[in-house]
């Protein structure tokens, strides 16, 4: 009899087992699933908001505001995430861009993102459709505050945290 | 990439730089899970030999032991070669791998002799012969990582891998049937006692060919069209390509007689013509093609017969398995007795009778198991195949470029659609075609074929997840900046503690 009360708790141990690992895989990746959806809602809104004061002053961009991901909210590369380095990220059709978008609307090397003392500036590189810093065009380099967006043909990119 | 361009043009920028946020790359939780995993598959193996035996024998321990060694030696490899990989996939897929391992050996178990069985050696049957076909398609899938540096370097052969890949899939058609024929359906090479399946192969090199065709001529199959009733339908010119797809199915399907193969190419190719395009009237041209031939086929099969009857008689034994439950519909009717009599919780681990279905060790693993861990123990492993599809989906939607959003959007599917071929064919919901269960089942090629798939897919995942300019750029720059800054005794104000 002892016997077979091990055989049942081994049968339904292991397969208790198998569902632990099933929501521990989950655990694991939890984080990757959420944490877009987390940072558009509840922290891009209100920064863009506020965003017109952090332009006139860049160099006050706190630690803890950094942008650390460029996000594709519109267009074919949508829901594509870069997260930022310290390098600049050069953006076009050519296949050595850092975001190669095949946008019709969009030049081979048509904008770049330069990090500088801690804000992030998009400049046109003489592009034929131009880049727009949310309504304006964008002529000279340009601060970009979070969640704001800078729009390349149909395409669309913010800076998130 | 923009590495080179990045030190020459940022300027001096010696204060804070965007603080990056240390972004990790995960290897260790990859490393617990694995641990994980193999801890479970050494307690599979000892339930089998607690419920078989009544007792536990001494080495239990070993497969499970084998395969840790194995699946330790991969994750070292993706440290070095893949560091940013996506933690979930290898152990995922190694839990699925070590169950197959456990299971087939508890066949052999089954089936040896009573005297042997307490020490039965760890190589022999086909439970060892998956073991060491699990040791070459791991290190085959190493061999993948490590030289496959950048998934877009697969785009340059493109053309080579699409040749090859329809080779492959037409040597079985080909052949005589002496050396391709093993149970009705035409998909294997055989070399004496040692056979195998091109096909497998196959798909990986077709969809590369598929994901670099549509990344050149999405724009043409996206944008020029005609609205019908609110959805976008593609001209009749560019209907073309899919037209060709859709007659190689065809003919894999009457002269391989392997409906779940042709299936698979079929919807694998739509599927990425939908990712490519975004367009929904594909899917349901598609749908509506692969229906039409599968009824037509049916049609033809009931009334010419030929090459069509193979497809007849399946759907005839699928429509109604228990009219000759001794003969016709034998496999399929033990597949769902196996499946009833476990229930909910199942027989437990080595508790039930596999034995009894024919193929169990290979196209009805899924009801074998599912007699003995039931209903939530199926769930469970099928919830594993989704979170691996997902993560693969996941990779194609995070990384940069369209042929690698393509391959790794369409093998995370064909992975999907295989498993939902097979489990839809043991259970009754489509009629059953000769498929193997991804990873669980006895076979070398199939083994080999889906660890290259998930070596792909990490590839692309590490590519994804790999933040730009991990480590290069803003050093060089930064010190040539501050060094005119100390020369000319710039105001210390600008330079930012």
């Amino acid at each position: 009899m002892a016997g077979d009360f091990v055989v049942e708790v081994a049968r339904i141990g292991f397969i208790i087992l198998l569902w632990i690992f099933v929501f521990t895989v989950v655990g694991v990746i939890r984080r990757d699933l959420f944490a877009g959806a987390r940072s558009s809602r509840l922290v891009a809104a209100p920064r863009g908001v506020g965003a017109s004061t952090g332009q006139q002053r860049p160099a006050k961009v706190k630690r803890g505001r950094a942008a650390h991901q460029l996000v594709v909210t519109a267009g074919q590369l949508a829901g594509t995430r870069i997260t930022l380095g310290d390098g600049q990220i050069t953006i076009g059709r050519a296949e050595d861009s850092t975001l190669v978008i095949t946008d019709d609307y969009a030049s081979a090397r048509h904008a770049r993102l330069v990090p500088r003392s801690g804000q992030w500036f998009v400049e046109d590189l003489g592009s034929t459709n131009g880049t727009y810093l949310d309504r304006a065009k964008v002529t000279g380099p340009t601060p970009v505050p979070l969640g704001v967006p800078i729009r390349i043909g149909r395409t669309s990119l913010e800076l998130r945290p | 990439m923009s590495s080179q361009a990045g030190p020459v043009n940022t300027p001096a920028a010696t204060g804070e730089l965007p603080r990056v946020r240390d972004v990790q790359t995960r290897r260790n939780a990859e490393l617990a899970l694995l641990g994980f995993a193999m801890a479970l598959v050494a307690a599979y193996s000892a339930t089998i030999q607690l419920t078989m035996f009544d007792t536990i024998t001494g080495n239990f321990w070993v497969p499970a032991a084998v395969l840790s060694v194995l699946f330790l030696g991969l994750h070292l490899v993706v440290r070095y070669a893949a560091p940013y990989a996506d933690p979930a996939l290898i152990p995922a897929v190694a839990l699925l791998n070590g169950i197959g391992v456990g299971f087939l050996r508890r066949l052999d178990l089954a089936e040896a002799p009573a005297a042997e069985r307490l020490n039965y050696p760890i190589f022999a049957g086909t439970g060892g012969r998956q073991l060491a076909w699990t040791l070459i398609s791991v290190v085959l899938a190493a061999v993948v990582l490590m030289i496959v540096k950048d998934h877009r370097a697969i785009s340059r052969y493109a053309y080579t891998l699409g040749l090859g890949g329809i080779v492959l899939v037409l040597i079985p058609a080909l052949l005589p049937r002496s050396l391709s024929e093993i149970n009705g359906a035409k998909l294997w090479i055989k070399f004496g006692s040692f056979s195998i399946q091109p096909g497998e192969f196959a798909k990986l090199a077709l969809l590369a060919f598929f994901a670099y065709y549509l990344v050149r001529k999405r724009e043409v199959l996206s944008l020029a069209s005609r609205r019908v009733l609110g959805v976008d339908f593609p001209r009749g010119r560019d209907l073309g390509p899919v037209l060709a797809v859709w007659a190689v199915s065809l003919l894999v399907l009457i002269f391989e007689k392997d409906l779940g193969t042709s299936l698979l190419y079929f919807g694998m190719f739509v599927v990425t013509l939908y990712i490519a395009t975004e367009r929904v009237s594909w899917l349901i041209i598609g749908l509506l093609l692969f229906f039409g031939g599968a009824y037509s086929a049916y049609l033809l099969g009931a009334s010419v017969g030929g090459p069509f009857a193979n497809f007849y008689d399946r759907a005839q034994i699928w429509l109604d398995p228990f009219s000759d439950p001794y003969l016709r519909g034998y496999q399929l009717v033990q597949s769902l007795l196996g499946l009833g009599s476990g229930g909910l919780f199942g027989a437990g681990p080595g508790g039930g009778q596999p034995t009894k279905i024919p193929e169990v060790h290979n196209d009805f693993i899924f009801a074998g198991l599912g007699e003995e861990i039931g209903l939530f123990g199926l769930s469970a492993l099928l919830i594993i195949y989704l979170l691996i599809v997902q993560r693969g989906l996941r990779a194609g939607l995070a990384v940069r470029d369209s042929f690698g959003k393509l391959l790794a959007g369409g093998l995370a599917f064909t992975l999907a659609l295989q498993v939902f071929v097979i489990v839809g064919g043991i259970s009754r919901l489509i009629p059953l075609t000769g498929q193997t269960t991804p990873f669980l089942s006895a076979g070398g090629s199939s083994l080999m074929a889906n660890w290259m798939l998930i070596a792909v897919v990490l590839r692309v995942s590490d590519a994804a997840r790999r933040p730009v300019d991990a480590s290069v750029s803003a050093r060089p720059s930064g010190s040539s900046a501050s060094a005119p800054a100390q020369l000319h005794g710039a105001p210390t104000e600008v330079i930012k503690p």
